[in-house]
């Protein structure tokens, strides 16, 4: 339930945000977060932007997220 | 696949069995996040490690924390023609006494399941005939758009809006399980996103007591690195609470949510299934915000009521037996037919044993 994906923000009215994640666009409030600008990557859950991440700690949690794991022969 | 993740991975791993060779004696490795039980199962992790290093779930799903005497009050709720209950997918199927919400959905009940408290609340402004309900559970992570949906109700005058409260908060819960006679916890895995809004320094008491923490985010290289860190400090002898999700988790947390906190909630005692009562664990409105409390809006009450019989779903929110301990796993109660909140929600440990430890199990006897 805990679940949070990083995502781009598009466009901010009124403390909604356009945040663009993985393509899909999604609203999120940026309440929590009221220094966020257009341009700038968040962390969104359940409708709320959550923390404000760097482009690099973005790219790094979404490259794990499609990773796969192998310790032995797999 | 060869990358650079899965080098960062072997390498934890092997550095990880190191380390357990050089304490040399078994440690318990409590995680308390339902994703942490999910990536866990997935992974593998857990018979990746040798068996000194025994990881385990504790309290850390929603939904399997929540009573038995809360989910009948849900459903209770659903039934009335009035009201319509705003919820969590994941709480649709927990079987209460009688039925679940899909259940009372089915028979004309007034369920919608929305994927943040704000849609409740937005929801309840667009149906003015409408008394909307919001089934509000979590831990800190869900905890603050309950806050701001109170809030925008209140600012906005939206009267059809309230929450049935059971939000958890976790470090109560640790403290709680470390005076448990019965469990050793040597470590605690904390949770990524509840550690996003609370900060990392919110540990420290728990560190205190001689359990290293180690914050982790969510994905199996994470989880793998937060084990090798942990059996750092358990191998030098220390306790302190470290950040392995240092690209999401900042020092102090999110100190906005705290404000909201602060503003729309009081700290109360909550009802946690298979521990029972915890002295200030859980979220409440405050005073001010007192008529969006469902219990006093819509005269509910939430009884104790006794967990379905032979369901051992209260001893694995502890941490105290595996699933397949219990006798109706995998077969009286299996993802089709769930006895327990366990099996039902996906972030469950009995769910996430049936469905990748089984699947392992089979691809290794083939």
């Amino acid at each position: 339930m805990c679940l949070a994906v990083p995502g781009r923000i598009e466009s901010i009215e009124e403390k909604v945000a356009v945040v663009d994640i993985e393509g899909n666009r999604i609203k999120a409030m940026v309440s929590l977060v009221p220094e966020a600008a257009v341009g700038d990557w968040v962390l969104v859950h359940a409708g709320l932007a959550v923390t404000l991440m760097t482009e690099e700690e973005a790219q790094e949690t979404l490259g794990l997220m499609r990773e796969k794991y192998a310790v032995g022969d797999e | 696949m060869p990358s650079e993740t899965n080098d960062r991975f072997r390498e934890d791993i092997e550095e990880a069995r190191k380390l357990g060779a050089k304490i040399g004696r078994k440690v318990t490795l409590m995680e308390v996040c339902g994703t942490h039980t999910v990536a866990i199962c997935k992974s593998g992790l857990r018979e990746i490690l040798p068996p000194e290093i025994r990881l385990v779930s504790g309290p850390g799903c929603p939904v399997c924390v929540s009573t038995q005497g809360y989910i009948d009050a849900c459903i209770e709720l659903a039934s009335r023609p009035e009201v319509t209950v705003a919820t969590y997918g994941d709480m649709l199927r927990v079987p209460g006494t009688r039925g679940s919400l899909a259940e009372a959905r089915a028979e004309g009940g007034g369920v919608l399941i929305v994927y943040s408290a704000l849609d409740a609340v937005r929801y309840a402004a667009e149906h003015p005939d409408r008394k909307v309900v919001f089934v509000a559970v979590g831990f800190e992570t869900s905890a603050p758009a309950t806050a701001l949906a109170v809030k925008m109700a209140n600012e906005e005058r939206i009267e059809n809006f309230s929450a049935l409260f059971s939000h958890k908060r976790i470090i109560p819960a640790m403290m709680a399980l470390l005076a448990a006679p019965d469990l050793s916890i040597d470590a605690f895995i904390c949770p990524g996103h509840v550690s996003v809004i609370i900060g990392p320094e919110s540990y420290a008491p728990v560190a205190a007591s001689g359990r290293p923490c180690v914050v982790s985010g969510f994905e199996a290289a994470d989880v793998a690195r937060a084990v090798r860190m942990i059996l750092a400090q358990i191998a030098a002898g220390e306790s302190r609470v470290e950040n392995e999700y240092v690209r999401a988790v900042k020092p102090g947390g999110n100190t906005e949510a705290q404000k909201l906190f602060a503003q729309v909630f009081q700290i109360s005692d909550e009802n946690w299934r298979g521990i029972g009562v915890i002295p200030e664990s859980g979220f409440t409105p405050a005073k001010k915000y007192a008529r969006f409390d469902a219990r006093a809006a819509h005269g509910i009450e939430v009884h104790e009521v006794p967990e379905p019989r032979g369901c051992r779903c209260g001893e694995v929110v502890r941490g105290a037996i595996d699933p397949e301990e219990c006798r109706l796993f995998a077969s009286a109660c299996n993802p089709v037919h769930p006895v327990g909140p366990c099996m039902v929600s996906r972030e469950g440990s009995c769910s996430a044993h049936y469905k990748y430890r089984r699947q392992a199990a089979k691809a290794s006897e083939g």
